[in-house]
């Protein structure tokens, strides 16, 4: 693999990037205002790998709840036997498992039966799960006591987003990216060409799945106390797509720049329209896919085209 | 024999949403994600109908009917049939519509949120016991069963026995072919989506006169109505019918011998028979 200049410097100021925000925490008077960047954090790693599977391939996943469950069920079962960080890898590992359970049933079919079997896949796993607890684990839910505190969960975050844009730029300088834009562009295309369509969706797809279920897990000392309706909870999936689209899924900073200010308005809506806020979230999801098909980050390489070409224009 | 008529009960009203929302997507080709809402308002204006004018629930199918199909109307009209036009590929639209009906969806939700709460609703009518074949049933269902039999006759016959309903079967096979044959293919679709809708809201009214239900109930109907259309094959209503019943009586065979829990779990393991030996549906013929 071969890097230009320009791939060096921005990998340089990326990681300067990282490094002035790991220091967040430590601004004085962060604690309060670190339970709004946690969860944009979060948000953004979630949209990111969501983005780096529905993106390209236009197949609208909407169980990022089910992943984030698993995750965070994997810690809480497994805190007191397992060591953590070995934990976290086995909530990839599983995350992983089950999108590959999901892809292997669905992904060699047409995107239809994709996005309906995400639809219910976090509620399927929700009854299973309370159904396993009734009958032969006693309690509903899950204590999780560790002495982390939101700076902890921040950095683990920020970490985590580190991976996931690692891992998406290299797909999309590797073969597997190449193929999945080719499959973005015509399924038949890509089969007539070699690529092996429903291993390339199936592979992406887990990627995206296990990141999901590291965050559930790296969340769920949140929480403190865990129950499936709270792991399971639908209205994750939904603002993880609304953020996607309204960043933009063409690049991979889009979702960043629809999860920020997605999540600093949601706040507001949040505390004074306590009674509305499912139907406001609904009207905004519409007004998005109406109104920015592209998102902002389309949006914005479209104000940086138009200026370069007025450029050109001007120097001739 | 007693589960075996329960879930042929529950099947039948499977059946009524499940018809509508096959008319949605075959011939309307809109994947509706807010079916399931439909049927929750549905539920709700018979609940308004039952509790607070102590009136028969079925009366409010007076007002749910003509509401919901002018509702559905508007929804195809003004949300999506720009969609359709703007859509350059089969594909396209697809994802489109997947995308404006979930928010629909989200945002129903969050109106009967706002308007009624979040805790659960039902409503106690006929629950007289009748007896068929030496076990008992509610009388509730029993009727729910007969009006879906009535509708789905209905709906056969109107499509395959009239010219209009011919029309809607030649859409549902080829779009561009039937507007060829001097269709009007937006009006078409516009009116059966809203007849979908209406048909759902009816099925959703039906549900409530037995089942508790609340708010955001209706994702697990669109799931098992999604679930139902492709076991029966893409408008294929004979298809939708059959598929209701059998998973009817699934889920009731899980829900007595098992887990009433678990009945979603039966849904999505029929769901993954069919995707494995049948992705073209019970009676639907493998594409070349």
């Amino acid at each position: 693999m071969k890097l230009t200049r320009t791939d060096v410097w921005r990998g340089v100021a990326i990681l300067a990037v990282f490094f002035v925000l790991a220091w967040l925490p430590a601004v004085p008077g962060a604690d309060g205002w670190l339970s709004i960047v946690v969860p944009i954090t979060m948000y953004t790693v979630l949209a990111t790998s969501w983005a780096i599977f529905s993106g390209p391939t236009h197949y609208v996943s909407l169980a990022t709840a089910a992943f984030f469950g698993v995750g965070s069920y994997t810690l809480a079962l497994g805190l007191e036997s397992v060591p953590y960080p070995l934990l976290l890898l086995m909530a990839a590992v599983l995350g992983g498992v089950l999108a590959a359970f999901v892809g292997w049933a669905t992904l060699r079919l047409s995107g239809v039966y994709f996005v309906i079997f995400t639809l219910g896949l976090a509620e399927l796993i929700r009854q299973v799960f309370t159904w396993y607890q009734n009958n032969m684990g006693g309690s509903r839910g899950s204590y999780v006591f560790t002495d982390f505190t939101d700076a902890h969960i921040y950095w683990q975050l920020l970490a985590l987003a580190l991976l996931v844009y690692l891992v998406g730029w290299l797909i999309n300088r590797s073969r597997l990216g190449f193929a999945i834009r080719i499959i973005g562009g015509d399924e038949s295309v890509a089969k007539h060409s070699g690529i092996n369509v429903a291993w390339s969706k199936i592979v992406l797809f887990m990627v995206s799945g296990s990141v999901a279920a590291v965050v559930g897990a790296i969340l769920a000392p949140r929480f403190v106390y865990i129950e499936p309706a709270m792991a399971f909870n639908p209205q994750l999936s939904f603002m993880v797509v609304i953020m996607a689209l309204l960043g933009g899924t063409q690049r991979l900073w889009g979702p960043l720049m629809g999860a920020i200010p997605f999540a600093l308005v949601w706040e507001i809506i949040a505390s004074n329209f306590p009674a509305q806020t499912t139907l406001l979230m609904g009207l905004a999801f519409l007004l998005v896919v109406f109104y920015i098909p592209n998102g902002i980050s389309g949006v914005l390489l479209r104000w940086y085209h138009q200026a370069r070409a007025r450029q050109g224009v001007s120097h001739e | 024999m007693q589960i075996l008529i329960t879930g042929i009960f529950l099947g039948g009203v499977y059946a009524i949403i499940a018809v509508g929302l096959s008319l949605q997507y075959g011939v309307s080709r809109i994947m509706n994600l807010a079916v399931g809402e439909m049927l929750v308002a549905g539920a709700f204006a018979a609940f308004w109908f039952s509790t607070a004018q102590s009136l028969n629930p079925y009366l409010s199918l007076l007002v749910v009917i003509p509401v919901a199909f002018c509702a559905n109307w508007l929804i195809y009209r003004y949300l999506l049939l720009p969609l359709v036009r703007r859509a350059k590929t089969r594909g396209q639209l697809e994802v489109d519509s997947i995308l404006v009906t979930f928010g629909l969806s989200f945002t129903l939700v969050g109106i009967f949120l706002w308007a009624f709460g979040g805790q659960f609703f039902n409503y106690s009518f006929l629950s007289v016991p009748v007896e068929i074949f030496d076990s008992r049933y509610g009388q509730n269902r029993v009727l729910a069963f007969a009006i879906a039999f009535v509708v789905c006759a209905a709906l056969w016959i109107w499509l395959n026995h009239t010219r209009s309903g011919l029309s809607m079967r030649a859409i549902s096979v080829d779009t561009r072919a039937a507007s060829l044959v001097a269709i009007d293919v937006e009006k078409s679709s516009n009116f059966a989506f809203a007849l979908g809708g209406a048909i759902a809201a009816t099925g959703g009214m039906v549900l409530s006169t037995f089942l508790t239900f609340d708010a955001s109930i209706g994702i697990v109907f669109t799931l098992k109505a999604l679930v139902i259309v492709i076991m029966g094959g893409v408008g294929d209503i004979r298809g939708a019918i059959v598929a209701a019943l059998v998973l009817g009586i699934t889920e009731t065979v899980v829900a007595r011998l098992i887990d009433p829990g678990l009945t979603l779990a039966a849904a999505y393991v029929l769901f993954l028979l069919i995707l494995l030996f049948r992705p073209q549906g019970l009676f639907g013929r493998a594409q070349t």
